[in-house]
């Protein structure tokens, strides 16, 4: 299967608040909130590094759940959120991506 | 409860403040009969200022920030500011007149990721318009900004103050807004100057046009149940408070004062002598402002609107009372439901008694007047 590299979208809004990540499409308005993982996932989404490392570093080591799993619910996060423009996916690396973006 | 109205309650619990209303400036191109501001440069927080501002906000969790004026293009750095507030992640929402935006302007807008553009709009005729702006040629370069705006796909809404000069005209701006893909969203609300002048109060709209608005289903939809008499209030309304001035948004003036709301004029501390976060958290005045509940509210805790009131403590605390009532909402609730509030009835009759103090009676005139 081809590597996934996710980069976060310029036309967002993002901020955390009490542990979760609200996320707000400017393109169409939508409205997420991000759990713990999946805020993990969003944070680290650089364009750079590719979906499997992410999951492998972040994700298995830092919430103990197996590599399988944790890659099956980080494509469809990751699907999900590419559906309303949140996040860019590449089957190449996105270098220009998110180095406008701030994460707080 | 909508996931956002669920934030909200977060933000409230956790003494987040998520949105923040910042003026970066009160000069203006236009000079609205109605408007409560001056037009000058008492000296302006700089770009390096609102850049450090703009920082502390994110790291106090404010999601919704609103870039409003004066009009915003007087300033030369807007976009730098509005170019950080972006990269900062801000859910940014621009108020403008729109005159100053061209296409160059609306394109990078769009780029920048702005989430709403409000622009007013007075009237669909431009001698009406212009005539409230004091600004020939504003309503064509007003549309025309509209119409660049939308062409790059922004959100537009139609910001349509009423007062009793363009009144006749509103529904001719909603079908405009209608006509350019815009929103539309009336407001009747005017307030005092910031210097305490009231006489622009005299263009508030009277009671029956207030009536006809409320009436309007093209404006409120269910007219039955928009105007229904409110239900009696329940421990729960009694317990809460009047609205999110203060408790999870606040307004901050292009002088980097904070302010629990852009029409609550009550100084809360500045930016440039303290953190943004102190402020927010030790204010003296904002905690004033979170402690009130609804139970304590003079004359509106005993008042059948108590619950459904859109009581604004601001203007109620320009009146001379952050306790007290709004004469304005009270009229907007009477107008509604055709219940007068408490404060109307305990007003009507001190009027009563002004107007025999008013009379200066013979002896026997005087006996008559006494029954009243």
């Amino acid at each position: 299967m081809a590597e996934k590299y996710i980069a976060r979208s310029s036309a967002i809004a993002a901020r955390m608040l009490g542990g979760e990540m609200m996320v707000m499409s400017t393109t169409d308005s939508t409205f997420f909130t991000l759990n713990e993982v999946a805020t993990v996932i969003w944070q680290a989404a650089d364009g750079r590094t590719p979906l499997s490392e992410i999951v492998a570093n972040k994700i298995c080591q830092e919430f103990d759940v197996d590599q399988e799993c944790a890659q099956r619910g980080a494509d469809r996060f990751v699907d999900e959120l590419s559906r309303h423009g949140i996040v860019l996916v590449s089957e190449h690396p996105l270098i220009n991506s998110s180095t406008l973006l701030e994460s707080r | 409860m909508s996931l956002l109205s669920e934030m909200n309650q977060r933000a409230l619990d956790l003494g987040v403040p998520l949105s923040v209303h910042l003026d970066l400036t009160y000069r203006c191109n236009e000079r609205c009969v109605h408007c409560y501001l001056d037009h000058d440069d008492h000296g302006e927080m700089t770009t390096a200022e609102i850049t450090n501002l703009l920082v502390q906000l994110a790291d106090a969790g404010v999601f919704f920030l609103s870039l409003s004026g004066g009009e915003v293009f007087m300033r030369r750095d807007f976009f730098e500011i509005l170019e950080k507030a972006r990269q900062l992640l801000f859910n940014v929402k621009v108020k403008t007149n729109g005159v100053m935006i061209r296409e160059v302007e609306a394109a990078r807008l769009r780029q920048l990721g702005v989430e709403q553009v409000q622009i007013s709009v007075y009237s669909h005729r431009p001698e009406v318009h212009d005539a409230i702006t004091k600004l020939p040629g504003s309503l064509a370069r007003t549309i025309r900004a509209v119409r660049f705006l939308k062409s790059q796909g922004l959100k537009v809404s139609l910001s349509n103050v009423v007062i009793n000069a363009n009144f006749a005209d509103q529904r001719g701006v909603m079908m405009l807004a209608r006509e350019l893909g815009a929103e539309y969203a009336l407001d009747p609300t005017i307030t005092p100057k910031l210097d305490g002048d009231t006489s622009i109060l005299a263009l508030r709209l009277p009671g029956a046009e207030l009536k006809q608005i409320f009436h309007n289903p093209e404006l409120v939809g269910n007219v039955e149940e928009f105007c229904a008499a409110p239900p009696p209030p329940g421990e729960d309304i009694m317990q809460g408070f009047p609205c999110s001035a203060g408790h999870t948004a606040c307004y901050i003036s292009p002088y980097g004062d904070v302010f629990p709301c852009v029409q609550f004029p009550l100084p809360s501390g500045n930016v440039r002598r303290q953190k943004f976060l102190d402020i927010w958290r030790h204010s003296a005045q904002l905690k004033q402002v979170r402690s009130i509940r609804a139970k304590d509210l003079t004359t509106c805790s005993t008042c059948a609107h108590v619950g459904t009131c859109t009581r604004c403590p601001g203007l109620a605390y320009m009146e001379g009372n952050m306790h007290g009532p709004s004469s304005a909402d009270c009229e907007k609730s009477f107008q509604r439901t055709g219940i007068p509030s408490a404060n109307m009835l305990a007003r009507g009759r001190t009027r009563s008694a002004d107007a025999l103090i008013q009379i200066n009676p013979s002896p026997t005139h005087l006996s008559s007047a006494t029954l009243l």
